[in-house]
């Protein structure tokens, strides 16, 4: 009976970890995308995290460190987005693939030298007295910083969002930057700044890729995580509460296919491995069909760019 | 608009001129020319060729002079990289992934003189060799090794594609591994992909999951025996010695071995012997070797019995695939006494007993 506690225990532990880099760049874009503005290029900024933690925790030695490199990998990264969209005024999804292409290159090119190079995975954090509750407390009270740090963040980002003064004018700017800015905000400074937070998020969550989930560099390692966490927010319909839900459950369906193969079966493999991506695209065509923006309480300006009145 | 057009002719030809100068002269007696499919630090396919054209350089000395392309998909890409290396005087031509065999084939007929060497292909013309490794002989191997190690007698594989390559090795690892301990069961997880990490790792956890305590891959990512380390369980690696990743599960690994096939085929064409040529490699070439067993995990009678085995099939005393084999469905697919043809090797689409699971196809 405990073995098959353990088993289930271990198989949800998988499912959190899948699930954890997905929740951290999903809660990024779910701000950035509420200021009003479109970026895709989360699978570029978090390679760039992944690839700098990984050298920084490499050269330094600290995991910690390595982690705030990687955040700030994905600031500057989306500093260059915020300037050619917000400051330039570029189209935002052609900007958004480009950072994702520049991000491809740019990280194997900086990781050259760190492929295949071993690193410790980051400590687990056990919560003292809750780690020792059976089942349960292995399950829930003993990962590693990160992945508190995921969760956190979901209620930091809904509490924002929904409680305080700035996360409303966050809404504003992205509900109809023209009335925001009538009032007296800055929108282009709001947008600056929920960029660089979703900047942070995803580089963070490249780094839980490279420092915790698979312990090393890879060229490409994040594998289209940052699609898919584009898709899980607007499957979220820009609710953190939702996007938590959503990780866990791609996480779980990705699990769950690799556990249904081992037990043999008889479903082809080539369509479990599919299924993430399809409801990937399915949402994404979604969100570019006009009439279901509203449906799907989709920020009403997102991604048009902001000409402030002259 | 003149001295604009006079300042951007100067600017171009000081660019070809020093072009040019970057262009060492041609002082080596032959250049040879190499086409990646990955970066040449991916630590397992890409990497093990790279060995190979450094082991040529360094055999070679001053009579070559070698380059190399690196990260070319497969397909247009690849024709026009393989037709630059051909313009550059290169007078032989390695193009190292299955994907290039049709641009290597169109370059080939039109540069006759030049000597081509595709990896894994099975078109050829008259100055188009090619070449591969029978990596099952190594499978074979491990799961000699794994019949020994397991306790559970369950082995997960994290697989890659359905393609016989893969399902070849699947099957030698079984018959290795019955041969020893013949309720031995498999399962097997398809990834669907060469090389990703997370889900290589993931796959190897639920296969953890479910009882297996020896993990072997044939995936590129050394992911799988990360996962093996944490869990405490034994795990093979691919393509390269990959036991800096888990020095307490990595047994030994099969490696590629390129380099003496490599040295072989440039000092033929140097001495003007080369011939077309369709070579499968092994143990016994040389191509495929065995990385260094692990003598802190393994006891010496395994790490004796495996070494054994390995010369058995170097001296073709054992072949992996001699029957009695069956298959899945209980069929005969070798009697005793019998063995499979290469024929029937390359198109292997069925598993042997003891491998769970339906194969997709």
């Amino acid at each position: 009976m405990t073995a098959g506690l353990d088993t289930v225990a271990l198989v949800l532990l998988t499912i959190i970890s899948a699930a954890t880099p997905l929740l951290f760049a999903a809660v990024g874009e779910l701000v950035v995308e509420k200021s009003g503005v479109l970026n895709l290029g989360l699978e570029g900024m978090m390679l760039m995290g992944a690839v700098c933690g990984f050298i920084a925790a490499v050269v330094t030695g600290s995991a910690a460190l390595g982690v705030m490199a990687a955040a700030a990998a994905g600031m500057a990264m989306a500093l260059v987005f915020a300037f050619l969209t917000l400051t330039l005024l570029a189209n935002q999804v052609a900007t958004g693939l480009a950072l994702t292409l520049f991000g491809v290159g740019l990280s194997s090119l900086l990781g050259l030298d760190y492929v295949g190079f071993p690193v410790e995975a980051l400590p687990k954090v056990a919560v003292p007295l809750l780690s020792q509750v059976p089942f349960f407390g292995p399950l829930l009270f003993n990962h590693d910083a990160l992945v508190y740090l995921s969760v956190a963040m979901v209620v930091a980002v809904g509490w924002f969002l929904g409680r305080t003064r700035p996360g409303m004018v966050l809404r504003a700017v992205g509900e109809s930057h023209h009335a925001a800015h009538a009032i007296g905000h800055n929108v282009v400074l709001v947008r600056y700044l929920a960029v660089l937070f979703g900047g942070a998020m995803a580089g963070i969550g490249g780094a839980f890729l490279s420092l915790s989930y698979t312990p090393m560099w890879a060229e490409n390692m994040t594998a289209g995580r940052g699609w898919i966490a584009l898709a899980l927010v607007v499957f979220a319909s820009w609710r953190p509460g939702r996007a938590l839900a959503g990780a866990y459950m791609f996480g779980g369906i990705t699990i769950l296919q690799l556990h249904a193969q081992g037990l043999g079966a008889d479903i082809a493999s080539q369509y479990m491995s599919m299924l993430p991506y399809l409801v990937t695209v399915l949402v994404l065509v979604l969100i570019s069909r006009d009439t279901y923006r509203a449906k799907l309480k989709a920020p009403a300006c997102l991604g048009r760019i902001f000409h402030p009145a002259a | 608009m003149k001295t604009t057009l006079k300042i951007l002719t100067a600017a171009l030809s000081a660019l070809l001129a020093f072009t040019l100068t970057l262009t060492p002269a041609a002082a080596q007696d032959l250049k040879i020319g190499f086409v990646y499919v990955g970066p040449i630090g991916d630590h397992g396919w890409t990497y093990r060729h790279n060995e190979g054209r450094r082991a040529i350089e360094q055999a070679l000395g001053g009579r070559v002079e070698t380059t190399f392309v690196e990260s070319v998909s497969e397909g247009q890409d690849a024709e026009r990289v393989i037709r630059k290396l051909a313009t550059e005087g290169n007078g032989l031509i390695f193009t190292t992934s299955f994907g290039y065999m049709n641009s290597t084939i169109k370059v080939a007929r039109q540069f006759p003189e030049i000597k081509f060497e595709h990896a894994t292909g099975y078109k050829r013309a008259a100055n188009v060799s090619t070449y591969i490794g029978r990596f099952y002989e190594g499978r074979y191997v491990c799961g000699r090794i794994a019949g020994r190690m397991s306790k559970s007698g369950v082995v997960g594989y994290v697989a890659s594609f359905p393609i016989p390559e893969v399902v070849r090795g699947i099957n030698a690892f079984m018959l290795g591994m019955q041969s020893v301990r013949p309720d031995a069961r498999i399962k097997v997880v398809w990834v669907n992909s060469w090389y990703d990490p997370g889900k290589e790792s993931d796959a190897a956890k639920a296969l953890i999951d479910q009882g297996a305590d020896i993990i072997a891959q044939h995936t590129d990512s050394p992911a799988p025996l990360q996962v093996a380390e944490s869990r405490g369980v034994f795990a093979f690696g691919q393509a390269s010695d990959n036991r800096a990743f888990a020095p307490k599960a990595h047994l030994t690994a099969i490696i590629n071995d390129w380099a003496p096939y490599y040295i072989d085929r440039a000092r033929a064409v140097l001495d003007g012997t080369w011939e077309k040529s369709d070579v499968w490699g092994g143990l016994a070439t040389g191509m495929v070797a065995m990385a260094p067993y692990n003598n802190d995990l393994m006891p010496r009678d395994v790490i004796n019995d495996a070494r054994n085995i390995e010369e058995a099939i170097k001296h073709r005393r054992l072949h992996p695939f001699a029957g009695p084999i069956t298959r899945q469905d209980g069929t005969l697919a070798a009697a005793k006494g019998e063995t499979l043809d290469d024929k029937t090797l390359l198109s292997m689409n069925w598993y042997v007993r003891g491998v769970e699971g339906k194969l997709p196809n």
